[in-house]
């Protein structure tokens, strides 16, 4: 009586290992060390690997391994110092098409590594860094996109001679045309109808008027909204780049907010300051009358610059702005009916396509180039890699216009409105190019609705204060049960230490975020978890008052109780998944370690402690029980 | 060691009407100070600003309020925070400036009033600063430990989804004691866990301790500890039912809470043991949370003794009700 099957012993001694195995990795701290990332148009590969290596080479910075991954290149460092240097090194030698952080990564051993083991990811709340939360203002862009449409009827209407009063936004939302006779709106209604066709059209009694009230479809709506939400994600990551952070957060929360999470930020007046900052686009003609070679050598033609391509070459364009970003109504990537190439299409607003077509009505055959600006500041620093100080003591910044041609295309025909850049090499390219031109500006203003910055300290804090609890809380139920269930005790013990171990395990498996609510949900289920054993323990006691047999009892009270056990333990399984479902931040966070474990203590309080009394007390002839 | 040798035969159901009494006079205190007083919301739910602020030197509260009311903020709250070291300020909301960057405000007044500026602050590294071009770089005498801003829209969703989370909570709750007990039960369990977080509600309340976040998360956790609690004790009352074929309810009830008394004290002190270590380790972020675990455990152990098995019994559950569906000959349904 009381023996489990091998495959049972084989099942725990499997779990544990791979438990073991995943959990390791967290004993072994962080390297610092930078993180080098390509930021816009360019790639990281074995070469930049090389160049940096040749880099911190000739400076004699020693550094501890180098290697190259998706994310880019990491390179580990011995201490912070160097660190430091190499980064301030590093990043001027490169410049401004990579991003350089500086980084705290896991050291665990290949022989961890290899398995896909890494550290539990902590959250902010326990590493330090930023959360913002920030909402879109979403009706300026419905109201960018009625303007745009207004702007286009009465375009229309004038193209096909159809006599109208007014175009207009109404207070609650859509357009309202207004038109003299009824043969005019019919007229109108269908140009309208013909030409824009995700407009909804209802007829409506003006004062003195007939009225066309036009509105745009809830999936327009929505489909404005998302790209909208897409075009200021991407602004923000170009932004977060800027920053020099490793591992930036930017999410999408809802229908309209964006969540921005920088571990490891501290000055959050500057990262508020960059996050809130525009980039503009200029489009300016190419200059073809002169040769780029003689420029570069110094003959620089008056009234033209020389500009950079994101790689690095030269063109030569005109100073005189043709129109801005700001005419950019809206650019896609998409594939030409024709060709099915990839092409990217963009909408001008009615200004920019009157210049549009002006412009390139002169220009047939020559290059229209795309231009982005931005303007950046930095901290100026020392030979050492110290901030230099004014005369206040206030870091000195210098200021830097990045000024790059995201393309420059050939004018085949007379532009207007509408027009589309064709001869692109992939879908990707279309890609990037259209969220760039959609990237200069926010589509829509965002504001920050939630902030929690928590300083280096309080995160180192929280770590040390959230561990000494777990141990001591820990430490104390053990003594507890050991003392009160003596040998059975100690099965109960190793069952919660296991337990712990698989919770880390699953943890840094699924590198779900560990916060400092989810380090108290940890503790609880240290509580709750040798419930279990305190049920079934009870039970074999019972058994044995009303005169069983030691090994009967045994029996009795792991099957008596397992119903109990899990009944209890998924009306609480129950409570977390709500938690988590309706839960935000700590809540959240708390949540996902109590489902957790609550699944490993079922294994390992009942399981694991069976598998452990079978071995000690089963199939032997016993006259009492140490319990 | 074992502290019930013998199993108990406290006449706990015969006597319920004290306990319940007194439940109801709780509760009645509850709904008063909840109408009178209210909860001490946190930022969480109100809305507003928090900074903490760690000083290299002990300071005065009312030394950084002067400071702060000088700069032309006067609706501050200042306080200490742990130590006389830590100072914590809130800044309730405000419409008409820019909420978000209130933060970066406080911070740098009360850095220029110590004659410092903020130079450099790198991942993981205590924010350096400088008092004038020559002085070099040196850690800050103040460091910010934690920012907290939330707007008060995103208060009111946070009020709202926690109010929505208890509720879904308590309705999946109900619906699956009712599946795998009865319904009478799952009233019972539900009159029970109620009673706890009113009464968990009831003591903030009475204390004007702040409610956060983490709070509600703790309050929801006393649900799920005090359902734990209340099914083991029903999960005997059916066994007990199907076993003993003589008794009246009373008997058969007092039996179950009797024979699951020795586990329903050993548990709760374990967990106790556990919620006392993050209380008093824990730190000052994680007290709230704490505390309210401790009330939780106290009441919800006390529910599932005196107030879900009574009420169960009130809704007048029989014998009948709990013997096994008639499903191919099968008696138990525990495995």
């Amino acid at each position: 009586m009381n023996k489990y099957p091998l495959w049972k012993y084989l099942l725990i001694l499997a779990v544990v290992l791979i438990g073991s195995v995943y959990a390791v990795p967290n004993l072994f701290g962080e390297d610092p060390a930078l993180q080098i990332s390509a930021s816009r148009g360019v790639n990281v590969d074995a070469a930049t690997v090389d160049r940096v290596k040749g880099l911190l080479d000739r400076k004699q910075l020693t550094f501890r391994s180098v290697s190259l991954d998706d994310q880019g290149i990491k390179v580990r460092f011995d201490d912070t110092e160097t660190q430091l240097r190499a980064r301030d090194l590093v990043q001027r030698e490169l410049g401004n098409n990579f991003t350089v952080a500086l980084n705290l990564l896991p050291a665990t051993p290949p022989l961890f590594s290899a398995f896909g083991g890494k550290p539990m990811y902590l959250g902010l709340d326990l590493r330090g860094g930023v959360h913002f939360l920030m909402q879109m203002d979403m009706e300026a862009v419905v109201a960018k996109a009625e303007e745009s449409y207004g702007s286009d009827i009465r375009t229309f209407l004038r193209e096909d001679k159809v006599r109208y009063l007014t175009v207009g936004r109404r207070a609650g939302g859509g357009l309202r045309v207004r038109f003299r006779t009824e043969e005019d709106r019919d007229m109108g209604r269908d140009i309208i109808r013909e030409k824009i066709r995700e407009l909804a059209l209802v007829d409506a009694q003006g004062d003195r008027s007939f009225d066309l009230m036009v509105s745009l479809s809830e999936e327009a709506l929505r489909e404005k909204n998302r790209l909208a939400l897409e075009q200021n994600m991407t602004s923000l990551r170009n932004r977060v780049n800027e920053l020099g952070v490793a591992e930036p957060i930017i999410q999408q929360q809802g229908a309209e907010r964006i969540v921005v999470q920088l571990p490891g930020v501290q000055d959050t007046a500057k990262a508020k300051e960059i996050l809130g900052r525009t980039a503009t686009l200029e489009i300016k003609l190419v200059d073809e009358e002169h040769d780029v070679q003689g420029a570069v050598a110094g003959r620089v033609p008056p009234g033209s610059r020389i500009y950079k391509y994101r790689d690095g070459r030269p063109i030569l364009i005109k100073n005189r702005l043709v129109y801005s970003g700001d005419n950019i109504v809206d650019a896609a990537p998409g594939f030409d009916s024709r060709s099915s190439s990839p092409i990217v299409s963009i909408t001008l607003d009615s200004r920019g396509a009157a210049i549009n077509q002006r412009i390139t009505g002169e220009n047939l055959n020559k290059r229209m180039a795309v231009i982005y600006i931005e303007l950046r500041s930095r901290e100026k620093l020392d030979a050492n890699g110290r901030p230099v100080l004014d005369e206040n003591g206030e870091p000195v910044r210098v200021k830097e216009r990045i000024e790059e041609v995201i393309t420059a295309p050939v004018i085949r025909a007379q532009l207007g409105k509408r027009y589309q850049i064709e001869g692109l090499d992939s879908m990707e390219e279309a890609n990037d190019i259209s969220l760039l031109l959609r990237a200069g500006a926010l589509a829509a203003p965002i504001t920050i609705i939630e902030e929690r910055t928590i300083g280096p300290s309080l995160g180192a804090d929280n770590i040390k204060k959230g561990f000494q609890s777990i141990l001591i809380g820990f430490i104390a139920v053990m003594i507890f049960m050991l003392v009160y269930y003596r040998i059975f005790g100690i099965f109960a013990d190793a069952a919660l230490m296991l337990n712990l171990v698989l919770i880390v395990a699953v943890l840094s498996l699924f590198q779900a975020t560990l916060t400092l609510p989810g380090v108290a949900g940890i503790l609880l289920t240290v509580g709750m978890a040798v419930d279990a054993n305190v049920l079934i323990y009870e039970r074999i006691r019972e058994e044995l008052r009303i005169g069983n047999t030691p090994q009967a009892a045994i029996h009795a009270g792991y099957e008596k109780a397992f119903g109990t056990i899990a009944d209890a333990n998924i009306t609480t399984l129950i409570a977390a998944v709500m938690l988590f479902n309706f839960g935000t931040g700590p809540i959240k966070g708390f949540a996902i370690t109590l489902s957790i474990g609550i699944l490993t203590s079922m294994f390992t309080a009942i399981l694991v402690t069976r598998a452990a009394v079978n071995l000690s007390f089963g199939g032997r002839r016993l006259k009492t029980l140490p319990i | 060691m074992e502290f019930f040798t013998k199993e108990t035969h406290i006449d706990f159901i015969g006597r319920r009407r004290v306990p319940i009494a007194v439940s109801i006079l709780l509760l009645i205190g509850t709904f008063f100070l909840l109408f009178t007083r209210g909860l001490n919301f946190g930022l969480d739910f109100t809305g507003g600003t928090l900074v903490e602020l760690n000083y290299q030197e002990p300071i005065e509260v009312s030394a950084v309020r002067k400071r702060l009311a000088d700069a032309g903020m006067a609706d501050t709250v200042v306080q200490h925070f742990g130590t006389s070291r830590d100072v914590m300020v809130r800044i309730p909301v405000r419409k008409e400036t820019d909420s978000a960057t209130l933060s970066n405000e406080v911070v740098t007044i009360l850095r220029g009033a110590v004659g410092e500026k903020l130079v450099r602050s790198l991942p993981g590294k205590a924010q350096q600063c400088s008092t004038s071009r020559d002085s070099g770089l040196k850690d800050c005498q103040l460091q910010v430990r934690r920012v907290e801003f939330v707007g008060p829209q995103v208060g009111e969703e946070l009020t709202e989804q926690g109010g929505l989370a208890l509720l879904y909570t308590l309705i999946a709750i109900l619906i699956y004691v009712m599946f795998r007990f009865e319904w009478r039960f799952a009233i019972g369990a539900i009159v029970a866990i109620a009673h706890d977080v009113l009464l968990t509600f009831g003591f903030f309340s009475l204390m004007q301790f702040e409610f956060s976040l983490s709070v509600l998360a703790a309050v929801l956790a006393v649900l799920g500890y005090s359902l734990n609690d209340t099914i083991v004790v029903f999960d005997r009352i059916r066994e007990n039912f199907r076993r003993m074929r003589k008794g009246s309810n009373i008997e058969v009830m007092n039996t179950a809470i009797n024979q699951t008394l020795s586990r329903t004290i050993i548990t709760s002190a374990t967990t106790m043991l556990t919620v006392l270590s993050l209380f008093f380790l824990g730190g000052e972020i994680i007290r709230g949370f704490s505390i309210a675990l401790m009330v939780g455990i106290v009441v919800g152990t006390y529910s599932s003794i005196f107030i879900a098995t009574p009420a169960v019994l009130a809704m007048g559950v029989s014998r009948d009700d709990l013997l096994p569906v008639k499903k191919e000959g099968a008696g138990d349904d525990l495995p």
